[in-house]
């Protein structure tokens, strides 16, 4: 793969080709492959290999939640849209933190101390089993799946731009072809260090580039500030001149605001990627001290996205980033611009270190869950047939799920609208999962029906209010570039951008209702025994002895 | 534990646990119990009717709601705010506005209450060994 890529750039010799950045990026990689080799030699057996053994200190957890969390789309994407779009962008960067408050209060302790591999697992605990595992499976493969192909279409265009000698379709099988490395061989071990590596890389890089805005500023916080008061920009042939910390600048419908706002702050603590991190600590209460540790990270991070959103606006300004990439460009335009070709560099292989870790939690989070979920449980009742049988499931289903994300990468192409794809990632976990969860956790007469309605529901609601919505509904102007235009050429039905202004309340109200309308005396016989062990941590899976 | 059935401690296919316990005779330790063996050992119902026990539930319940509810509230003022009074949120103190500040605040806000949260959780967590201690025999 690295030989390859080298001799595509060696081919090209296109002008803008930094070195640096060929050394970072291989740097970043030769690391990740040791991390793999030796996480490698570790991950031999169930507990090792999907969940670290559970052997993860707090520290590190959070860390990797942090990591895993921290993708593209929060990287580039808001400070892409912090630059262009001002304040709107930033309410994005609220979410995502205020969010973990709903995995602390309310999910990651009790999952901790009840499941043992996946989201699915806390579910199962009381209910039928089989059908809920394979719904809870569906969803799960479904978020992640849509979810990968966005980063991997970033990915793409991304190398695409900071590596002009590489061209699309190399970038996209270079990034799937480590994932699948990193997952196939290395498991959970290799995938939680190589998001620790990102999550350190990404945190400096972005103080670094926080420190250098502001030395434009001398320090000054009140000089930053007021230079967004009036910043000027073309938009289509008119000239714009915007205060940036002004709302409304994206959104024009209030509920727009709460629609968002509520896929962030329900979605995350149904995130099946981030959920199954929690399996990696030894017991509850370290899995509650590595959500602190991400907050803190994730916290920091988002502020800056202030100094290095807003510090684009600023300093490049709007009409620069638009001719430079776009959005998704802005932070490492940024940094070439305050620190020259080195630091361009350097962010830039931060951004693609941080496609590789998000894309690796995602997909051990499918295979996990077609492995453990349905593969095991659903199909074999919770036996394995042979021993070692869950894991080569899973590495099989890892490599699958990476070369099918390969290929829809390289079908939809470097210009496909993706965006959605990580909004209703968002959606689905919170209109699907969190009820399911929450309930079966909280609920005494929570039972399967309501469950299986939850489910489908919150997973059918999400994806139709999408398909309905501006992000695939919209007529675009004669100008917009074929693989760019929205998939449908109507006038939305659906005015919001986000769906879950409906379809978290839809997937609630599915799961209370279904509920009501079966009786199931075994869930609720169950249920002493499930609070009981989420709040004791009695019977929970232990962290292996080495 | 189930010390007296003589067993095969060969993983069967599926060896829920991955500390393969081969060649051992004796029965397993306690710590390489899995969830599944070690349901049959516990009295789940005598513990979630301790008195103890439903205290500690009780508080924690006590604690995760209202902070749940507030939290929401507080986060949810700001689409709020940011929405339908756009005018108020404009209003700028010194260079910054109200939105921004905010904003801003949410950061603190759930820091501040996740700090809170472990600090109770301690207490929580030795409320919920000091329940286990009783049933152990």
């Amino acid at each position: 793969m690295i030989a390859s890529v080298l001799l595509a750039v060696a081919d090209s010799a296109a002008p803008a080709t930094n070195p640096a950045a060929i050394a970072m990026f291989v740097g970043f990689v030769a690391a990740t492959l040791v991390i793999t080799y030796f996480s490698a030699r570790k991950s031999t057996g169930s507990s090792a290999y999907f969940a670290a053994g559970r052997r993860i200190t707090g520290w590190q957890n959070g860390l990797a939640v942090a990591g895993d969390y921290m993708s593209a789309a929060s990287f580039l994407g808001i400070a892409g849209m912090i630059a262009l779009s001002g304040y709107d962008g930033f309410l994005y960067s609220v979410g995502f933190l205020v969010a973990y408050l709903t995995v602390l209060l309310l999910v990651a302790e009790p999952l901790r101390n009840a499941g043992k591999y996946t989201m699915a697992d806390v579910l199962a605990y009381r209910l039928s089993p089989r059908p809920v595992r394979a719904v809870a499976s569906l969803s799960t493969i479904t978020v992640s799946t849509f979810y990968m192909i966005a980063q991997m279409v970033g990915a793409g265009g991304l190398v695409k731009v900071l590596l002009p000698g590489i061209s699309y379709n190399v970038a996209v099988c270079g990034v799937g072809v480590l994932m699948i490395v990193y997952v196939v061989f290395g498991g959970m071990l290799a995938t939680t260090w190589v998001q620790i590596v990102k999550a350190v890389l990404l945190m400096s890089g972005s103080v670094f580039l926080s420190v250098l805005v502001m030395s434009r500023f001398h320090f000054s916080v009140s000089e930053f500030f007021g230079s967004l008061s009036q910043i000027t920009f073309h938009k289509g042939t008119a000239v714009i001149t915007a205060d940036f910390l002004t709302p409304g600048m994206k959104f024009k419908n209030p509920l727009d605001f709460i629609s968002l706002g509520m896929a962030l702050v329900f979605g995350t603590a149904g995130l099946p990627h981030i959920l199954i991190r929690f399996y990696t600590v030894p017991d509850a209460k370290t899995a509650r001290s590595s959500v602190v540790w991400a907050m803190v990270l994730i916290g920091i991070f988002y502020i800056m996205t202030t100094f290095f959103g807003f510090g684009a606006a600023s300093v490049l300004g709007p009409d620069f980033i638009m001719k430079n990439g776009g959005g998704n460009m802005a932070a490492p335009q940024l940094a070439r611009a305050m620190g020259g070709d080195i630091f361009f560099a350097f962010i830039s292989a931060v951004a693609f270190a941080t496609i590789l870790a998000v894309v690796a939690g995602l997909t051990i989070s499918a295979s996990t869950s077609f492995a453990h979920d349905f593969f095991t449980n659903v199909i074999h009742h919770g036996k394995e047939q042979k021993p070692g049988e869950e894991v080569r499931v899973a590495r099989i289903t890892a490599f699958v799920v990476g070369a099918i994300s390969i290929g829809l990468a390289i079908a939809l192409g470097p210009s496909a609208n993706v965006a959605f794809l990580v909004g209703l990632a968002f959606a689905v976990a919170a209109s699907a999962n969190l009820p399911a969860i929450v309930f079966s956790i909280f609920w005494k007469r929570f039972n399967t029906a309501g469950a299986m309605a939850g489910l489908i529901v919150g997973l059918v609601s999400s994806i139709g209010i999408i398909l309905i919505s501006p992000t695939i509904m919209t007529v675009d102007a004669a100008t917009v570039a074929a693989a760019a235009r929205h998939l449908i050429q109507r006038a939305p039905i659906f005015p919001l951008e986000n769906p879950g202004i409906v379809s978290i309340p839809l997937g609630f109200l599915a799961a209370i209702i279904g509920t009501l309308c079966s009786n199931e005396p075994r869930a609720e016989e169950k249920f002493t025994e499930l609070v009981v062990r989420a709040n004791t941590g009695l019977g929970a899976e232990k962290a292996s002895t080495h | 534990m189930s010390s007296q059935t003589p067993r095969d401690f060969t993983p069967e296919s599926g060896g829920p646990t991955d500390v393969a316990p081969t060649g051992r005779t004796s029965a397993k330790p306690a710590h390489e119990l899995t969830a599944e063996e070690e349901r049959g050992n516990v009295n789940w119902d005598a513990i979630a009717a301790d008195p103890d026990f439903k205290r500690l539930i009780a508080r924690k319940i006590g604690f995760i709601l209202p902070m749940t509810i507030f939290f929401l509230v507080y986060y949810f003022a700001l689409p709020v705010l940011v929405g339908w009074f756009p005018a108020l949120m404009k209003t700028k103190i010194g260079t910054v506005n109200y939105a921004y500040l905010f904003a801003l605040s949410q950061f603190f806000m759930a820091w501040i209450v996740a700090a809170i949260y472990v600090t109770k959780a301690a207490g929580w967590d030795k409320a919920a060994a000091a329940v286990l201690a009783k049933f152990k025999k």
